[in-house]
């Protein structure tokens, strides 16, 4: 029973994390019909660039309390990749909208390549150590659960931003716009909408979400490398299909759901595979998960249909 | 803005369109002056749609030029007509079906930056159009194929038009709904708001316009006064079924 508690607790963290990098892949989907297969590669840039950010603090103003410095570190991050998530529509997909869907999909790979290459040009291929700037030593257990400071942190912040982004998309003006834009972006523009702003600002808030959730991965394992994005960027976009891809609660939901089967799963596969696998290839839940739910609604947990505009 | 009042509020003058190699329109002319309701008639494939999309800016220009309220707006894109503006009612509607009746209402509004002044107007909707009034909260891909035009209407008069573009407000819908819109329609051209109305139903659009052009193949081939043209032998046979 404790075991299990700890598991919930552990897959809510990670979750939390996918459900952020999967907002930003279900939004553009929802507007472009794009599965943008270089999202992945944001959450990387986000952690190296706090990181990179974290070091230079340390050495000028070694004396800033570390919650401040995290915080300049995502205040870097943060705008570095909405940077580069607007650079990746303006100059690569803006330029394929209506080409045949196959040339956006490998321009999406070739963007997540050569984002990783570079990286690995800038940072090296070591695995840097992100500081625990934010406690990852657990707290006084309660039902003998342990949660790490960095845990709680990651759960409340990820719930936060979900929530804006839900007021932004289905209270103000601007969402308004976005989903009109979504349905329909010519009779859109006829109400004045300046549908490539909208487009690339759907970029920029994913992009925002991603360099959060790289922060949070790389406080949570103290860990930063050049290709730390794929497998999250991965499992996310395994998330939004699982909740149904271009439905933002499907996204949330998707991330969630996946964390939680895989947290869980990894306590269990032992047992579940008579000692054949053990928990180092949790990594597979998320893809049997995906096949099943696939199999029993195509569309997803949340997802109405599949949504081919004319 | 200075406008001369003897001068057009829309000028299109020898305008040409295609869609990839196929010349959809081969040079069309036309004028509205402010506070006229004009309509175009002509046949199924004959160009009137591509006339009011390229009006409205949604279809790129490969000759002519349109001249609205003295400037040259032939290279503004569609968002940016709206604000000088020239409204679209798009055949089929264009309802975002997604989204709710008053959230479609607002989106009319997206233009616009005085927001005392959309609360007004939409009270004004509201009075004009009763029925979508009562449906406000309803998601608008429910509501019934009349209600949409009106919706769709509704939500044009919201950017403030000075020029309206309507395009077969009367499709697939009742003669009893037909009337309902025309009625609107009235009203809306007696606020002094500039129609261009492309029609199908050549009796009724000829009969409550005061002009009419006559479209065929890319081209107007006839214009004239509305009982002129509801006279014409030609148009008689052609569009009225004689
Ligand atoms: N998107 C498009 N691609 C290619 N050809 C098109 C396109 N839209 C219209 N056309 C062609 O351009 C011509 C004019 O079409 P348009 O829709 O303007 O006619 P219309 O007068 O509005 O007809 P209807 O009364 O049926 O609505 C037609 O020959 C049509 O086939
Ligand atoms: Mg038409």
């Amino acid at each position: 029973m404790e075991t299990l508690l700890q598991q919930i607790v552990n897959g809510l963290v990670v979750g939390s994390v996918y459900a952020l990098v999967a907002l930003g892949y279900t939004m553009v989907y929802g507007i472009l019909g794009l599965i943008n297969f270089a999202h992945g590669e944001v959450l990387m840039v986000g952690a190296l660039t706090a990181l990179q950010t974290v070091l230079l603090l340390m050495e000028v103003a070694p004396g800033l309390p570390p919650l401040l410095m995290l915080a300049v570190a995502v205040g870097v991050a943060v705008p570095v990749c909405m940077a580069l998530g607007y650079l990746m529509e303006r100059l690569a997909y803006r330029r394929l909208r209506g080409a045949p869907r196959l040339a956006p999909l490998i321009t999406a790979i070739g963007l997540s390549f050569l984002l990783q290459t570079l990286a690995m040009i800038v940072w090296g291929r070591n695995y840097h150590t992100f500081p625990a700037l934010i406690s990852t030593e657990p707290l006084e257990p309660v039902a003998g659960v342990f949660v790490t400071p960095v845990q709680i942190a990651i759960v409340v912040i990820s719930a936060l931003l979900m929530a804006a982004l839900v007021l932004l998309v289905n209270r103000s003006r601007l969402g308004r716009a976005m989903r009109a834009t979504a349905e329909n972006p010519r009779v859109a523009a006829l109400m004045g909408v300046d549908a490539n702003a909208i487009i690339a600002l759907t970029f920029i808030i994913g992009a925002g979400l991603a360099a959060v959730a790289g922060v949070m991965f790389a406080s949570n394992y103290g860990i930063a490398h050049y290709a730390m994005g794929f497998m999250p960027g991965l499992k996310a976009f395994t998330a939004a299909v699982l909740g149904g891809i271009g439905n933002l609660a499907g996204a949330m939901l998707g991330g969630i759901v996946l964390g939680l089967v895989e947290a869980i799963g990894a306590g269990y596969i032992e047992e579940l595979s008579f000692g054949l696998l053990n928990s180092s290839y949790q990594d597979i839940f998320a893809f049997v998960i995906l096949g099943v739910v696939l199999i029993f609604r195509p569309t997803g947990l949340l997802g109405e249909r599949v949504s081919d505009r004319a | 803005m200075h406008t001369n009042p003897a001068a057009p509020l829309l000028q299109v003058d020898d305008i040409r369109v295609a869609y990839g190699g196929i010349q959809a329109l081969k040079g069309v002319s036309l004028e509205l002056y402010a506070g006229e309701m004009v309509c175009l008639i002509g046949a199924n494939g004959a160009g009137k749609t591509t006339t009011l999309n390229a009006i409205a800016g949604m279809l790129p220009l490969a000759g002519g030029r349109i001249a609205y309220a003295g400037d040259d707006i032939g290279a503004l894109p569609a968002h940016r007509r709206v604000r000088r503006g020239i409204a679209l009612v798009p055949e089929g509607r264009g309802i975002f079906t997604r989204l709710t009746v008053e959230e479609n209402l607002r989106m009319g509004a997206y233009a616009r930056d005085d927001a005392d002044a959309i609360e007004t107007d939409l009270d004004r909707v509201y009075t004009l159009l009763p029925r979508i009034r009562e449906r406000l909260a309803q998601v608008a891909g429910t509501l019934s194929g009349g209600e949409q035009q009106m919706l769709a209407i509704g939500r044009a008069l919201l950017s403030r038009p000075r020029l309206l573009l309507l395009d077969e407000p009367s499709m697939g819908l009742a003669p009893q709904v037909v009337e309902k819109i025309f009625e609107v329609v009235q009203t809306v051209r007696d606020d002094g708001v500039t129609v261009l109305l492309v029609e199908q139903n050549a009796h009724l659009a000829l009969a409550f316009a005061s002009r009419g052009y006559v479209m065929e193949s890319g081209r107007i081939t006839l214009s004239g006064s509305g009982r002129a043209l509801l006279a014409d032998p030609s148009v008689r046979a052609a569009y009225l079924g004689e």
